[in-house]
């Protein structure tokens, strides 16, 4: 029920927009994200966009997960 | 940045599965609220890579397994009525019932639908409009907001042929009751990420403040669950009980304000009843007054007769996290994604269904 895929939106006409993954387009309502904006991603859930998401946020977090990786290859050095 | 790929990258996983081993000292049991994660733990293999001290515990989080057998019973019995025509998420079809399932109710001639959106139920109401088309509303705080506006949109386009059959549930609450049965003995809840992207994360602040639990609201990916793993293990490890919040990219602490006030602008909070966990208090939602003209309990009286647990079913007891699927004597003999007896192994994301396909004979 929660299987929700980033979908890029292309455009938008009234509250709906025009979504796209993978080549593939759909049409899905912004009736709950109405702040949405061409480009961004937004999470969809039953046909609705229930969230949009922060870029910011996730490049912060993809370097969080760098920097764990980094720290443990350094102390595999010191230990290994 | 697509937002999948990144989150997948074997070698990130790698060192965040060393960090976790690295940190885990004591035996702790954690407990996956919500069915996408546990489809998405046992998919990408997460439990064999972690250390035999984490136990990973699947909970209520499939909405399919946790609706009330009395609530399926009156949804296949309305199938019945003259001229409706019922629509449905495609996975309840399957779901049996105390004496039928939606599947063989179609089979016998009623009129049941599957539907991937509300939208689509309000266009069936459109084509319609002299057949009373309802829409069988299961799902949490991430379905609820989308079918209050999909009322909203009838209400403005005054459809008047469009029906609810309101079984939402809230998912806080259920997980308050879960821990109040005490018997599945949790040291850390990896939070619905979806939902939580509508309440918000505050709504978890309840667990570090009321069970000294902590939470870690985590994304679908591999590098997003191991990193909510890891944030488990290491509060628990430091002694600190808090909720943290790794999934940022799609969760604020305020949630999804619009979807929140569509969602009580239609409904109001009620008591619901949970399979597995019986009546919760505050759990669920019913139509506020103003709306109750899209209510299907208003609209059709239904006697669905008396409701039947099927027997030797431990569905009850997987939804609680108190057993695992290999200790149900069906599991795999009897009961399997062909032949269903409980709704866990009906549903996509129910905990037997994905332990059948994805765990092997060695669980």
């Amino acid at each position: 029920m929660c299987v929700a895929i980033p979908l890029l939106v292309k455009s938008i006409e009234d509250l709906q927009a025009e979504v796209e993954m993978g080549g593939v387009t759909r049409v899905v309502s912004l009736d709950l994200t109405p702040e949405a904006k061409v480009g961004d991603y937004v999470i969809v859930h039953a046909g609705y966009a229930i969230g949009i998401l922060d870029e910011e946020e996730a490049l912060e977090t993809l370097e969080l997960f760098r920097q764990i990786a980094d720290l443990t290859e350094g102390e595999d050095e010191v230990s290994g | 940045m697509k937002y999948l790929d990144e989150f997948r990258d074997p070698a990130l996983a790698a060192a965040l599965v060393q960090n976790i081993r690295r940190r885990s000292n004591r035996p702790i049991r954690i407990m996956e609220f919500c069915g996408t994660h546990t489809v998405s733990i046992f998919k990408h293999g997460i439990r064999q890579l972690l250390p035999p001290a984490i136990e990973m515990l699947s909970g209520p989080g499939c909405p399919v397994c946790v609706t009330a057998n009395a609530d399926l019973d009156w949804a296949i019995t309305l199938t019945g009525e003259p001229e409706v025509i019922l629509t449905t998420f495609g996975d309840m079809l399957r779901v049996p019932g105390s004496r039928s399932s939606l599947e063989k109710t179609r089979a016998e001639g009623a009129d049941v639908r599957v539907v991937y959106s509300t939208l689509d139920a309000l266009q069936i109401a459109r084509d319609n409009p002299d057949r009373p088309v309802v829409f069988l509303g299961i799902g949490f705080e991430t379905t609820a907001p989308t079918i209050a506006a999909s009322v909203l949109q009838a209400e403005a386009e005054e459809v008047t042929n469009y029906y609810i059959l309101s079984m939402h549930k809230l998912t806080p609450p259920a997980t308050r009751a879960i821990l109040d049965a005490g018997d599945s003995r949790l040291d850390g809840i990896i939070g619905p990420g979806h939902v939580t992207t509508v309440i918000g994360s505050q709504a978890w602040e309840f667990l570090p403040r009321d069970y000294g639990i902590s939470c870690a609201i985590t994304g679908f990916e591999p590098l997003d669950i191991l990193q909510g793993i890891y944030a488990l293990v290491d509060r628990i490890e430091a002694g600190q009980r808090e909720v943290t919040n790794v999934y940022s990219r799609s969760v604020r602490p305020e949630g999804n304000r619009v979807a929140l006030e569509h969602m009580y602008k239609v409904f109001e909070i009620c008591a619901a009843d949970w399979r597995g966990i019986g009546e919760v208090p505050a759990s669920g939602l019913r139509f506020r007054e103003q709306y109750h003209r899209f209510d299907a309990r208003d609209r059709f009286e239904v006697d669905p007769g008396p409701t039947l647990e099927p027997s030797e079913c431990l569905c009850g007891d997987v939804i609680r996290g108190v057993k695992t699927p290999p200790e149900c004597g069906l599991f795999r003999e009897v009961c399997t994604p062909h032949h269903p007896v409980g709704p866990c192994m009906v549903s996509s994301e129910g905990t037997c269904a994905a332990y059948y396909l994805y765990a092997g004979e060695q669980d």
